[in-house]
């Protein structure tokens, strides 16, 4: 949405280092107070989750009659934990189609905008052409734009082309509820972003690596693919992690571009549903909110430091 | 040349499959995602092979554009065109048929739920990003004491932000969940805890004007993990030798974390106190999944839009309600912008 977070983000440590012991009058050691101020914040902020993941393998009958805490009291009573809710979940449900819908719009609808982006910021960075300052803060400027005003055209554009007077410019491609027409949304609003922050990185690459390559007769093409590409791996890592986090999470794109027939939707759409269908019937809710998450929590754990970098820096779009 | 030809062909043959197939969903997610990608790919190949055909001279001045060409193109359908269309549909009726002036702006301004959407969302602009801030600096700083487990302790503050609003939502409806006497058991932490002390329970989320506190509440946990590890990264870069100096001094840890820290880190503060407020305005998800937002007068902007544009069908109040909602983000942007200015020259 803004640039300024990006700036930010160049500080964020890889691991945060814990301050030295005994550096004299260096940073206070945490006290008793400290201590219990974070751990109940901390419990706090756990429990809202502890809750669905606990509830979710909780049997029906006994969901339905005590709170999702009482089992921790007796966690070895085997009778209370069941994995049906998840059968049931992904089965009756629906959620296994969803899972795969979801992956099949979230890892092209990431790589389309990174490729695009990337091949506009080797050009904003290492080729000469008239326009190129203009068009480069003309795509970044385009981050003020919120989704929500690009809705209603773009809907109009897949269900019926576009047309000046009599005259048709866009003819209708019928992308409405096609991945392709989510995909293309997606690498829109995805574009700016990706262009900026892409466009950083490959620009402060060292001049002489390039030069090199070109006096040895390479072709822009072959520098970008071979030198610009495998040397911009973090850059590219951070903004592809939020990228498909962004995706995977998502219910607005594809409430609008993808709808929710039970072929089509993906999981954001299929809890939206399961939500208003089955309110209270919460082993199935909380198994089906726990799949929905599944993924995302795995990447964060797995690659939290590309995961904070890529959130810090592209929490700005929109 | 017939290379591009006989893989552009392939291509479209896939996309033909992909629209009809009733196939094994597992085989059509693996060709959905490697026409996706390869696609994405194939494109930019092909121009540029067709780049190599021209003349010499025209040749390297043509090659740019090809490689700016896709983002451009993109960028113009799906964010330049639309702004200007969304703008001349505000001015038009449900179905853009008629012109109707400022009516869709004047429903935007006098409609009681509209209203209300608009009290609402200031409230969430103003109180989100200040108790995510407030709570996320506070932890920061204690955190930054630790001598061990930092990193984790940081961690399960962030974890929230991996989650979809949808899944938050959720998450949070089971922590409110209220059950009428006769239709079972209340299972909710807020309600149980109520019981617990003896009182009666309540139908949280329909307690006006208290529910709209509480679906703050959802996004306070889920971002209060991002405005804490950017201040605490801004925080560890403050050098050391102005803290110890004011400890010296004889400077009191809180003394030292008013005087010192916060003015230090004043524009970060900043930086991520105006992204969450354009975050906050854009809220859509929370308050939909919720679910009967006029009934509970929980409405806010992005949220009516939504409703006026895909569930009333009405195209021209839904693009009036973008347009106020894109006038209201563009201050908080130049704000952002001009504080990101400042930070860097101070660098």
């Amino acid at each position: 949405m803004s640039m300024a977070p990006i700036a930010v983000a160049a500080e964020v440590p890889s691991a945060p280092v814990a301050p030295t012991a005994g550096d004299g009058l260096g940073r206070p050691r945490a006290g008793w107070f400290v201590r219990i101020t974070l751990l109940v914040v901390i419990i706090l902020w756990l429990i809202p989750t502890l809750g669905v993941l606990v509830t979710s393998f909780r049997d029906e009958a006994v969901v339905d009659q005590t709170g999702w805490w009482t089992a921790l009291a007796h966690p070895f009573r085997a009778s209370e934990w069941t994995l049906e809710n998840y059968r049931i979940a992904l089965d009756t449900q629906g959620f296994q189609n969803a899972f795969l819908n979801s992956v099949a719009v979230a890892v092209p609808a990431t790589v389309m905008p990174i490729a695009i982006a990337g091949f506009a910021a080797y050009a904003f960075s290492w080729m000469n052409f008239r326009g190129r300052n203009l068009m480069f803060v003309l795509v970044v400027g385009l981050m003020v734009v919120p989704l929500q005003m690009a809705l209603i055209p773009i809907l109009r554009l897949y269900t019926s082309g576009a047309s000046i007077g009599s005259f048709r410019v866009i003819p209708d491609f019928d992308l409405n509820g096609t991945l392709l027409g989510v995909w293309l949304a997606h690498t829109g609003f995805g574009l700016p972003l990706a262009t900026y922050l892409l466009r950083n990185y490959i620009g402060s690459l060292p001049s002489s690596i390039i030069e090199s390559a070109r006096i040895d007769g390479a072709d822009h093409f072959t520098i970008f693919w071979r030198l610009v590409i495998p040397l911009s791996v973090p850059a590219l890592a951070a903004f592809a992690i939020f990228q498909f986090l962004w995706v995977w999470n998502d219910l607005l794109v594809a409430y609008v571009f993808l709808g929710g027939t039970s072929q089509n939707r993906v999981l954001t759409i299929a809890l939206q549903t399961l939500n208003g269908d089955h309110a209270e019937d919460w082993h199935l809710l909380t198994s089906a909110a726990f799949i929905t998450m599944a993924l995302p929590l795995a990447v964060f754990f797995s690659l939290q430091r590309y995961f904070v970098r890529g959130l810090t820096a592209g929490s700005v779009k929109g | 040349m017939a290379a591009i030809a006989v893989v552009a062909f392939a291509f479209s043959a896939a996309f033909g499959f992909l629209r009809d197939t009733e196939a094994n969903r597992l085989g059509v997610v693996a060709v959905a995602i490697a026409v996706g990608i390869g696609g994405v790919f194939f494109v930019f190949w092909a121009m540029d092979q067709l780049v190599d055909a021209l003349p010499g001279r025209v040749r390297e001045s043509v090659r740019p554009y090809v490689f700016v060409g896709p983002a451009l193109a993109i960028l113009s359908v799906f964010l330049i065109y639309p702004v200007a269309n969304t703008i001349l549909i505000s001015f038009r009726d449900a179905q853009s048929q008629d012109y109707v002036g400022l009516d869709n702006y004047r429903f935007v301004f006098t409609d009681e739920s509209m209203l209300r959407s608009i009290r609402n969302s200031a409230l969430w602009i103003v109180l989100v990003p200040a108790v995510a801030v407030t709570i996320g600096l506070v932890f920061a700083t204690l955190a930054d004491r630790l001598r061990r487990g930092e990193a984790l302790a940081k961690s399960m503050i962030f974890l929230p932000m991996a989650i979809s609003f949808v899944g938050a939502a959720v998450t949070w409806r089971l922590i409110y969940s209220y059950r009428p006497p006769g239709f079972g058991t209340n299972i909710g932490l807020f309600n149980s805890i109520k019981i617990g002390l003896g009182q009666e329970p309540v139908r949280w989320l329909q307690e006006r004007p208290w529910n709209n506190l509480l679906l703050m509440a959802i996004m306070v946990w889920m971002q209060t993990g991002f405005a804490m590890v950017v201040l605490s990264a801004a925080i560890k870069a403050l050098p050391d030798e102005i803290l110890e100096a004011a400890r010296i001094d004889g400077a009191s840890e809180f003394q030292v974390f008013r005087r010192i820290v916060i003015p230090n880190i004043l524009p970060t503060i900043v930086v991520v106190t105006t992204y969450m407020i354009i975050n906050a305005l854009k809220v859509f998800d929370i308050v939909f999944v919720i679910g009967s937002a006029e009934t509970s007068g929980t409405e806010v902007i992005a949220e009516r839009m939504i409703k006026w544009f895909f569930v009333s069908n009405n195209d021209g109040r839904g693009a009036a309600i973008a347009v106020v909602l894109f006038l209201a983000i563009i201050p908080v942007m130049i704000w952002n912008v001009r504080q990101f200015r400042q930070q860097e020259q101070l660098r």
